[in-house]
């Protein structure tokens, strides 16, 4: 059976987090102090290699991330740590920055001196006030250790959001404005905060730094699958046996997720699907489980690593039901700036609600097939694109549930 | 200029480093449609109707805020790309009153020109939730008809980046965003100073001239280019005439001086023109009555008495003061008159005093 592993949660329990005495003991900073002896073009290099990526739900490799501000030239750049996590079922970020939230700062101190930046930015989901004081009380005791330098960290709360979580509307919002996303190209790397290079990393992401550089690149880049290495944290919600959260190497399949770490379906009832990677990921059916966890192999599935929030729906589920409940969040949670999302979301909802008051028709079922492909391709944010996953992925495997309700 | 080389439909065109792909067809002649692009403002690309395929990437990019790339292969016309044309259309349409048959900006219309375009004529989304604003014809102006409004921010960016006078934003979210004044209240409550930027820069019949209303379709609207008579900035626009009749004013985004900016004044003071009151003769005053005259008379009467005025109480007894709706011109021979002519420096002009 496989084995959970405690990288990024290995002071859970261990250490008090509310004393910064007893992270230094465990050896926290001397990744940082390690970093600032090394040169910020070998230190992103290091950071490449490992192989990490991020671990907000888009996956992309943090050290070439870091690179993109590093060669960015300006007078000031921007290090924002993204704790909003809004998605729901999630709760990761929050338990590593109750229990370990040095760890995140370390890791965003590192990040500073790789760009260049003495200024970092926590965006903490509005739901978490507790855990603001838990950081606000970190970075006071690491300013009085000193062991920050002369990187400077303030938080920031969102407002309830979901859109605030993706990174534009995330700095829009630290900006002062409606917290809606900006068009890429410009990349917040390159024009970000205020204009400036900034990086946007998840909780998880800047948590990895600290031990990928105690440990080193090669260490990290042999955990787990090889396309996107380390651990994950999940958090295993729904009709699932422990709903707990685990740690546990990218190269386990959803299978061993469900039944070996979560102890499978309850009462003895059958599966029928799961929903991995928060409230936009794709539907996998039972002859799906077999997939390797990692980022490249559940987008092979049409489905997402995301966020790492498994929900899991047991033979009892109404399909049609669960996703006509995420329509209502989306259309719910569009900021409304693009066309095809905010018109969109809103169509899709009513056309799933008609089916799932058996109203619908065979043409409902194309047109929301038509509806939601365009929206994954044409909407300006990853909101209004990864909206209609849910629809699809269920349209595709539980098309029978649909069928029934017409 | 650094140029790019890229292929638009298969063929190669170049484009300056840092266009758009919307740029670089337009060079090359190549449409793509856009409903919140606007030259004069900052890019949105909100209403992606401008998306296009590009090989190599997933999504359909919006060409009207995407940089070309050397060798990108762009295809503005591909089955996906029409098909998310039509839809986000269909979408719109499904949440706009479709009145085009009395709407005043058929003809200048984008979206209805568009939905012709691409055959769309009904929507398979409609029949749903479809927004149920109070038209706001508060003032005597605007006809502000948030119901045909398609949120593309054009208003907003025009009022905040040609005006300054930001009286717009956006309010709530979703599929209720809303563009408009800050709490929601009419024009005529709000900070608005009437500039009419917005109605300039709708692409529908969300804003339009109050004067206009039922005048005349669009198409039957003879546009007249003139020079604003209210000031000395020298705006240029276009008269709306129908059937030989001033009917409003419409921005000329040709104009040097000030593109399609006008102030209240210019864009919806030009109802003297047709005021009774309005004098249109020179009149001299005999026997404590005004009569007409002929200018010829006038002249000689103003030269008459300015010379004896002179002559009895010496040039610094006269003074001038110039307008302010004066041009340059006019107002460098009023002070070259008073110096040159009456021999004093008893010269100002209203916009400093
Ligand atoms: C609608 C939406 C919500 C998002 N919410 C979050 C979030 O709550 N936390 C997060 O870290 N990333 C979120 N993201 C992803 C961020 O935009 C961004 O990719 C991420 O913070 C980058 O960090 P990473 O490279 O470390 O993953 C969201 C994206 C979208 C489109
Ligand atoms: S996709 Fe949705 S959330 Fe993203 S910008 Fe468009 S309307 Fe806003
Ligand atoms: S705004 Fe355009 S589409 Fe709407 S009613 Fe008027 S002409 Fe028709
Ligand atoms: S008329 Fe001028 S001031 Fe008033 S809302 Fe429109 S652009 Fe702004
Ligand atoms: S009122 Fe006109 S300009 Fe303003 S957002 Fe609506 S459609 Fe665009
Ligand atoms: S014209 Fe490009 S998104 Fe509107």
């Amino acid at each position: 059976m496989a084995e959970e592993m405690r990288i990024l949660m290995r002071n859970y329990g261990k250490i008090d987090p509310l004393n910064i005495d007893d992270y230094l003991n465990a050896g926290g900073y001397k990744s940082l102090e390690k970093a600032r002896s090394m040169s910020q073009k070998d230190l992103i290099e290091e950071v490449r290699k490992s192989g990490l990526r991020g671990r907000g739900g888009a996956g992309f490799n943090t050290g070439m991330k870091w690179n993109f501000s590093y060669s960015a030239v300006a007078d000031q750049k921007y290090v924002i740590c993204n704790a909003d996590e809004g998605e729901p079922g999630t709760y990761k970020d929050r338990l590593i920055m109750e229990n370990d939230p040095q760890s995140v700062l370390e890791g965003m101190a590192i990040c500073g001196y790789a760009i260049g930046s003495n200024q970092g930015y926590i965006y903490c989901r509005g739901e978490y006030p507790y855990v603001v004081e838990i950081l606000n009380t970190a970075i006071q005791q690491a300013k009085e250790k000193g062991v920050l330098g002369d990187f400077n960290i303030e938080v920031r709360m969102g407002a309830g959001a979901y859109v605030c979580g993706e990174e534009s509307a995330l700095i829009e919002s630290i900006e002062g404005h409606r917290g809606e996303p900006r068009f890429k190209p410009p990349f917040p790397p390159v024009i970000g905060l205020w204009g400036k290079p900034t990086i946007v990393n998840n909780v998880e992401t800047f948590a990895n730094i600290p031990v990928i550089l105690e440990k080193g690149a090669d260490w990290y880049a042999g955990i787990g699958s090889k396309s996107y290495p380390g651990t994950k944290l999940m958090t295993l919600t729904g009709d699932i046996v422990k709903r707990t959260f685990i740690e546990v190497p990218t190269d386990i399949t959803i299978r061993q997720l469900i039944y070996d770490f979560g102890g499978g379906i309850p009462e003895g009832k059958k599966f029928k699907a799961v929903q991995i990677g928060g409230t936009s990921g794709g539907f996998i059916p039972e002859t799906l489980l077999d997939t390797l966890i990692d980022f490249d192999s559940m987008a092979a599935i049409g489905a997402t690593l995301g966020s790492g929030a498994v929900f899991v729906m047991d033979e009892t589920r109404d399909i049609v039901d669960v996703t006509n409940r995420i329509t209502k969040f989306f259309e719910h949670e569009s900021c409304g700036k693009c066309s095809p999302c905010r018109e969109g979301t809103k169509r899709m909802h009513e056309i799933v609600d008609k089916i799932n008051n058996g109203l619908g028709s065979a043409t409902d079922l194309d047109l929301l097939g038509r509806l939601g492909t365009v929206m994954s391709k044409a909407c300006l944010c990853g909101l209004g694109q990864a909206a209609p996953s849910p629809v699809l992925t269920t349209l595709q495997h539980f098309r029978s549930e649909y069928s029934n309700k017409l | 200029m650094e140029m790019v080389n890229l292929y638009i439909n298969g063929k190669e065109v170049a484009a300056p480093t840092g266009s758009t792909i919307m740029q670089a067809a337009d060079l090359a002649g190549i449409e793509i449609p856009r409903l919140c692009y606007d030259p004069d403002l900052s890019a949105l690309g909100a209403c992606r109707l401008c998306v296009v395929e590009v090989k190599g990437n997933r999504l359909l990019p919006a060409s009207c805020v995407t940089p070309v790339m050397s060798g990108m292969e762009v295809f503005t016309e591909s089955p996906a790309v029409i098909e998310a044309r039509r839809t986000i259309l269909e979408l719109l349409v499904a949440n706009h009153p479709l009145d085009c048959m009395t709407c005043d900006k058929l003809g200048a219309c984008k979206l209805a020109d568009y939905c012709y375009h691409y055959g769309v004529k009904e929507s398979p989304f409609a029949g749903g939730e479809k927004h149920q604003y109070k038209c706001d014809d508060s003032n005597p102006f605007i006809i502000r008809d948030l119901n045909k409004c398609i949120l593309c921010g054009a208003c907003v960016r025009a009022c905040e980046e040609m005006t300054g006078q930001d009286n717009l934003s956006y309010l709530y979210r979703g599929f209720h965003r809303k563009a408009t004044t800050a709490g929601d209240v009419d024009y005529a409550q709000s900070d608005c100073v009437f500039c009419g930027q917005c109605v300039a820069l709708c692409p529908t019949g969300a804003l339009t001239e109050k004067t206009m209303a039922g005048q005349g379709r669009r198409w039957e609207i003879e546009r007249v280019r003139t020079t604003c008579p209210f000031c000395g900035t020298g705006c240029n626009f276009d008269l709306a005439v129908k059937d030989g009749k001033v009917i409003g004013v419409l921005s000329n985004p040709d104009s040097p001086v000030n593109g399609r900016s006008l102030c209240v004044k210019g864009r919806f003071g030009w109802d003297f023109i047709y005021n009774e009151k309005r004098l249109t003769t020179p009149l001299i005053k005999k026997n404590g009555q005004f009569e007409a005259a002929s200018w010829d008379e006038a002249f000689d009467l103003i030269a008459q008495k300015f010379n004896a005025i002179k002559d009895e109480y010496g040039p610094d007894s006269f003074a001038a003061l110039s307008s302010a709706r004066c041009t340059n011109e006019e107002n460098y021979l009023v002070q070259k008159f008073t110096r040159a002519y009456m021999g004093t420096n008893n010269v100002d002009h209203c916009a400093r005093t």
